[in-house]
């Protein structure tokens, strides 16, 4: 018999799609057919798996090698089909039992002497892989870490194809070496105890962290916006498992776990240069659609420093994702849709210069840009925005103090706690976090206190707020009452959230 | 000096094709057809009526790849022309006919074997 299948998955976004390899040699020429919709990376599998084979010390068949990866329609890319081929030309070849590759998915690109390379995607394609009912999957030792997160699939990690050979025809393998999946954070560099000072923006971070508040920080250069932003994610709480695999099989399909292990707790921050484009900030491709940053800060920080300096329409590509808290990219392959759940952090400098604070006697702008520099952020945008925090130049009484300020831990413990609160409330609604209230539960069940309401009615009234603002300050208002311990929203908490609204609109 | 050896080697391998063929019960029609465009290396009529029209490739090692190796797609569709031209001169076009290509590998030790592969396109 000179017929053979194996199984691997195909990724389009984070959907994976079991695919079955089919080898069939015939007599005939030498010659080699891919068939199956592949991309250039994958057509170039050919001569990787002949040289892996012919390296391997196995037979390459000199006859009419043809090669199907079905569902035909569905287009294929990237190099992990490379060790399916591999086994199933082997196989077909009559030097590995058929039965015993029928139903195990291989994911792993061939190096030309026949090391297997690691691959991106191994984690959705693991869950496609046990949707479809697979129970074995040989996977790069490179990617083990991640694929172990995978649970209720048999994971064979092979750094080798002559493993994968003496695996199949005899049954002997080396067993990896097991994961540390302990889950904790690791050590963190950054601390909120480095920030000197800024009373107000460590308290606008807290909120931000509490209640999912966007925040927007606008201050002159060195004054610590970036610090603080920095340090959010080291205030916010640990990732539950579910949300871990969520980002970590995000980041899997970027291929970006250079600058985080997939194992990682720790909510991600995702800091784009604000030179970065649309595609990049949302996602995209023509071939294989990728995660944008946005998606890749799911369940974390999306810091944009220098916001108004962001090309326009950058940022306002944000707008839809902030609302659906999910991305759908379309391109000519098909849809993809990212989650992205992301609390986003914006600084500024108040004007060109980045010197119009306090009195803004050094200031070299004239009145009209820095009018306009704010102004470059959208109305749209700046809607979605709860707060907006003025981070002032460090002052000498805060920078000689040698007392450090209180410590990323506290600020989370404190965090943990009034996100514990406000889950409790919401236990019957399907949100959980304040800046999730939806406008029309905020006038009804959700209300603060009645002078509260009042005060604010007033500002309705003299039109210093309109109607949407009314709605963001009474969602950070509630987040106050939860760190102080208020039942419900004081006047006190919701007039501190309007100053950190920004008083006005912007 | 080289040339000749190969011409040599190529003319021992054809010869031990063909002796492969009468094995078969095949009749050689012609050896080494050759016109402009080209060369057949055996012309055969099999006893079923069929002409095979066979290129035989011969190697003393495998060092330059597999002798079918060297048998692209562009060399197969010139033997289809060529079996064509002869079929024509010799008043069989119509005849039922097919391209063979054997490959003869001669070891070290002057022993050989043949791969045949009847019917390649």
């Amino acid at each position: 018999m000179s017929l053979a299948h194996t199984q691997s998955i195909a990724l389009l976004g984070l959907d994976g799609h079991l695919v079955t390899v089919e080898v069939d040699i015939a007599d005939g020429l030498p010659m080699y057919s891919l068939l199956g919709l592949p991309d250039a990376a994958l057509s170039e599998s050919r001569d990787r798996v002949r040289a892996a084979i012919v390296n391997c010390a196995e037979i390459w068949p000199n006859r009419k090698v043809t090669v199907s990866l079905s569902p035909a329609w569905l287009p294929k890319s990237g190099s992990s089909f490379d060790l399916a081929i591999c086994i199933a030309i082997l196989s077909a070849h009559e030097t590995i039992a058929p039965d015993s590759i029928s139903d195990v998915v291989f994911l792993g690109e061939l190096a030309l002497d026949g090391r297997i390379r690691s691959v991106r995607g191994v984690l959705p394609a693991l869950i496609a892989a046990k949707k479809s009912g697979i129970k074995i999957a040989v996977v790069p030792t490179a990617n083990y870490q991640e694929a172990k997160l995978m649970q209720g699939v048999e994971i064979i990690a092979m750094g080798h194809v002559k493993q994968v050979l003496r695996w199949l025809r005899t049954g002997e393998r080396e067993i990896a070496d097991e994961i540390d999946l302990d889950w904790q954070p690791s050590d963190e560099l950054l601390d909120f105890a480095d920030v000197a000072g800024q009373p107000q923006a460590r308290l606008a971070a807290e909120i931000a962290a509490t209640g999912g508040h966007h925040i927007l920080l606008i201050g002159p250069p060195g004054a610590g916006k970036t610090m603080i932003a920095e340090r959010i994610p080291t205030i916010l709480p640990t990732l539950t498992i579910t949300q871990a695999l969520e980002v970590t099989a995000v980041h899997s399909i970027a291929g970006s776990f250079v600058s985080r292990s997939p194992t990682s707790l720790i909510a991600p921050i995702v800091s784009p240069h604000h030179t970065t484009t649309r595609v990049a900030m949302v996602g995209g491709g023509a071939h294989v659609i990728k995660p944008g940053a946005c998606s890749l800060a799911h369940h974390g920080v999306l810091f944009i420093d220098e916001a108004p300096e962001c090309p326009s329409g950058v940022l306002d590509s944000l707008r839809q994702p902030l609302e659906a808290g999910t991305i759908t990219i379309a391109r000519s392959i098909g849809n993809v849709t990212f989650p992205a759940q992301f609390l986003l952090v914006l600084a500024a400098n108040p004007c060109p210069c980045g010197k119009f604070t306090g009195r803004g006697r050094n200031c070299t702008c004239s009145s009209q840009q820095v009018r306009r520099y704010l102004g470059r952020l959208s109305g749209p945008l700046m809607d979605r925005i709860d707060m907006r925090v003025q981070v002032d130049p460090v002052g000498r009484v805060d920078m000689a103090r040698t007392d450090l300020g209180e410590s990323s831990a506290d600020i989370r413990a404190r965090v943990i706690a009034a996100r514990k609160v406000a889950s409790e409330r919401f236990s019957d609604y399907n949100w959980s976090l304040n800046s999730q209230i939806p406008s029309r539960a905020l006038r009804t069940v959700f209300q603060p206190q009645r002078d509260a309401m009042n005060f604010l009615h007033d500002e309705l009234d003299k039109e210093h707020i309109t109607a949407r603002g009314l709605h963001k300050i009474i969602r950070v208002s509630w987040t106050l009452a939860d760190i102080k311990g208020h039942g419900v929203p004081t006047l006190d908490d919701v007039q501190m959230a309007h100053t950190l609204r920004g008083g006005s609109e912007l | 000096m080289q040339r000749k050896r190969n011409q040599r080697t190529g003319a021992f391998g054809e010869e031990v094709v063909s002796q492969y063929l009468i094995s078969q019960c095949a009749e050689i029609v012609e050896r080494n057809w050759r016109i402009r465009e080209g060369e057949i290396d055996i012309i055969a009529l099999y006893p079923s009526g069929i002409f095979a029209f066979i290129e035989v490739k011969t190697r003393s090692s495998v060092a330059f790849g597999h002798p079918f190796e060297a048998i692209n797609r562009e060399k197969a569709h010139r033997m289809q022309r060529l079996a064509l031209g002869w079929l024509a001169t010799h008043g069989c076009l119509g005849c039922e006919y097919q391209i063979d290509v054997a490959a003869v590998l001669i070891a070290a030790d002057g022993s050989h074997t043949i791969e045949y592969r009847a019917g390649v396109l």
